[in-house]
């Protein structure tokens, strides 16, 4: 489904242009990392596209929800997409920017009992949902049960608040935090493009420290 | 005396629930970590805070 199409660099080459870039030694940090982003909307599908231009070896895309039109002020996604189930429609899209992309894709809900399997080789985990309740149930759950993984997780980042106040800060040894900790879409009443891609930037960058073991923020 | 995100409070002696529902925070949003270490909900009622215990409460807001 994804061979590479005719014209399109070969792997050689896209892999050439990128150690070029960054490196023998960030380029196999970030060629065999593992990370998986669950929820994507507009944290998620942003950081994505980060990562996957990074050179990220293998993305674990996981969202339970289908594209809709009123994701489309602030996600990567397109007006064809319409109705896709999330994770088939990032991946397309990925993969029309770094066709040798590893991807795993669920369209599944993320509870306490499936996240262990389902995350259990993901190096780092990137808390990407919309709602608090569940924010605070991945981080809980992969904290308590998966020791091996770092989590990069978001709060505060709706309205039009001032972008200067989007920020990573670290608690404990395995979760980093983005965002302004404050501003919550249901007193902001939206999000914008901007300032969810902010943050999700912060997050994409955090990613990419820790892999290049840069733990401090 | 308990450090919360760096306030001092009187706290030794106190479950960590009682704490968390006395400074307003929502349990089903947060994540306790204890002197480093994730507090796992399930010990939210039980736990017994300590003189010198460092509590980081992290605080999630909808949005994403």
């Amino acid at each position: 489904m994804w061979a590479a199409a005719e014209g399109l660099p070969t792997r050689e080459e896209w892999d050439a242009a990128l150690l070029e870039r960054i490196g023998p030694a960030l380029w196999e940090r970030f060629q065999r990392a593992t990370v998986a982003v669950c929820g994507l909307g507009g944290l998620g599908s942003h950081i994505a596209v980060s990562l996957a231009r990074a050179g990220v070896g293998t993305l674990l895309l996981l969202d339970f929800d289908k594209v809709d039109l009123s994701n489309l002020n602030r996600q990567q996604y397109k007006a064809s997409q319409i109705g896709w189930e999330k994770p088939l429609a990032l991946a397309e899209n990925l993969k029309e920017i770094n066709p040798y992309l590893g991807l795993e894709c669920h369209t599944l809900r993320l509870t306490p009992e499936n996240i262990p399997s389902l995350l259990q080789k993901a190096d780092v985990i990137c808390e990407a949902f919309d709602k608090a309740e569940e924010k605070a149930m991945l981080v809980n759950t992969v904290l308590e049960q998966l020791p091996q993984a770092t989590v990069v997780a978001a709060s505060g980042m709706a309205g039009l608040g001032t972008g200067n106040s989007i920020r990573t800060w670290k608690v404990g040894k395995r979760l980093y935090l983005c965002g302004d900790g404050k501003s919550d879409v249901k007193d902001a009443g939206s999000l914008f493009a901007p300032r969810v891609m902010l943050c999700a930037a912060h997050q994409a960058l955090a990613v990419l420290r820790v892999l290049a073991g840069e733990p401090d923020v | 005396m308990v450090t919360v995100n760096g306030q001092p409070q009187n706290a030794a002696g106190q479950s960590l629930a009682h704490l968390l529902e006395e400074l307003g925070f929502s349990a089903g949003r947060i994540a306790v970590e204890r002197n480093g270490e994730i507090v796992p909900k399930a010990q939210y009622d039980a736990l017994l805070l300590e003189d010198g215990d460092t509590l980081e409460v992290v605080r999630f807001v909808g949005g994403g």
